[in-house]
């Protein structure tokens, strides 16, 4: 019988792959931006995971927010991914300090 | 047979989750993170969830990922320069990672519904003949409405932010100006001149 726990579980495991894919290619940005789309991923599965178990209906609701976030933050992340290799000529996001006072 | 079917969705999104982080190939990332999201589409089918699921496949396989695509395919990127250094950050990616599944995992398999949860729970669960699509909608359009339109504001605040940082206006480009091709008359355009032998026109 697959319960709550096994579905929190999977959305957990696929949190950390997001978490360690940042850690894993620091320097290119696109990697970093599909790792965010795993972890905001993660966090629907929970949502939906327990608005199925708890019956209601809310989870779901707010999964489809966290959904609009994601595209308006990967549709933003890749203007801003674009206007940087424009100038830089790499997405190599490691040196992205040059403008720190 | 339900079971079946989530061991096979877990593990095949858990394996293009992965693979979205290791391939070395950017357009690989893309096509695993593609799968992944079909996979956990198949997972919200499982919950019961089918509304979320296709809008899963529509929005982010349809949308998100082939945005992805483009941006890779669009920038000419050296990608094999991006990977050195990256075996120095594992031991501390291990480390973080294993605290927040460790404490994740903890907190998952402790859980308990509160009380009020449970006392909520009899009266749950979708009206009699009603669709989860219906279920969703009844619930967005009515009590979630200022939320709904809302996110409709940030989708489009995201959209004009994505065209002004990513417009440019090019130097050096002949742009159409209709108002000067109007304005243009017979008398300021068309002359009659003498040529003289061997000597050509002055324009």
């Amino acid at each position: 019988m697959i319960g709550l726990t096994h579905y929190l579980a999977v959305s957990a495991a696929l949190f950390v792959l997001g978490v360690f894919g940042i850690f894993l290619n620091r320097r290119n940005i696109i990697i970093i931006l599909m790792s965010l789309e795993l972890i905001l991923l993660a966090v629907n599965i929970n949502l939906v995971a327990f608005s199925a178990f708890l019956h209601q209906v809310h989870g779901q609701i707010f999964a489809m927010f966290v959904l609009t976030v994601a595209a308006g933050e990967a549709a933003i992340g890749l203007a801003i991914l674009v206007i940087y290799f424009r100038g830089r000529g790499t997405v190599a996001v490691d040196q992205a300090d040059l403008m720190k006072g | 047979m339900a079971a079946f079917a989530f061991y096979l969705f877990a593990g095949l999104l858990l394996t293009s989750g992965l693979m979205v982080i290791t391939t070395r190939n950017p357009v690989h990332s893309v096509l695993w993170l593609i799968l992944a999201f079909f996979n956990a589409a198949g997972l919200f089918i499982l919950l019961g969830a089918e509304f979320l699921a296709m809008l899963l496949v529509i929005v982010y396989v349809g949308a998100v990922a082939v945005l992805f695509l483009f941006v890779v395919m669009m920038l000419d990127i050296d990608f094999k320069a991006l990977q050195r250094g990256a075996l120095k950050n594992l031991p501390l990616g291990l480390a973080v990672s294993g605290i927040i599944l460790t404490e994740v995992l903890l907190v998952a398999t402790g859980w308990q519904p509160g009380q009020g949860v449970i006392a909520h729970e009899a009266l749950a669960g979708p009206p009699e003949g009603m669709t989860n699509t219906q279920w969703i909608g009844s619930q967005l359009y009515t009590r979630y409405f200022f939320v709904f339109s809302m996110s409709g504001l940030l989708l489009l605040a995201s959209m004009i932010g994505a065209i002004v940082l990513t417009h440019r206006r090019r130097i050096g480009n002949r742009r159409q100006d209709i108002g000067t091709q109007v304005a243009r008359t017979p008398a300021g355009t068309l002359g009659v001149g003498k040529a003289g032998l061997g000597q050509g026109v002055e324009l």
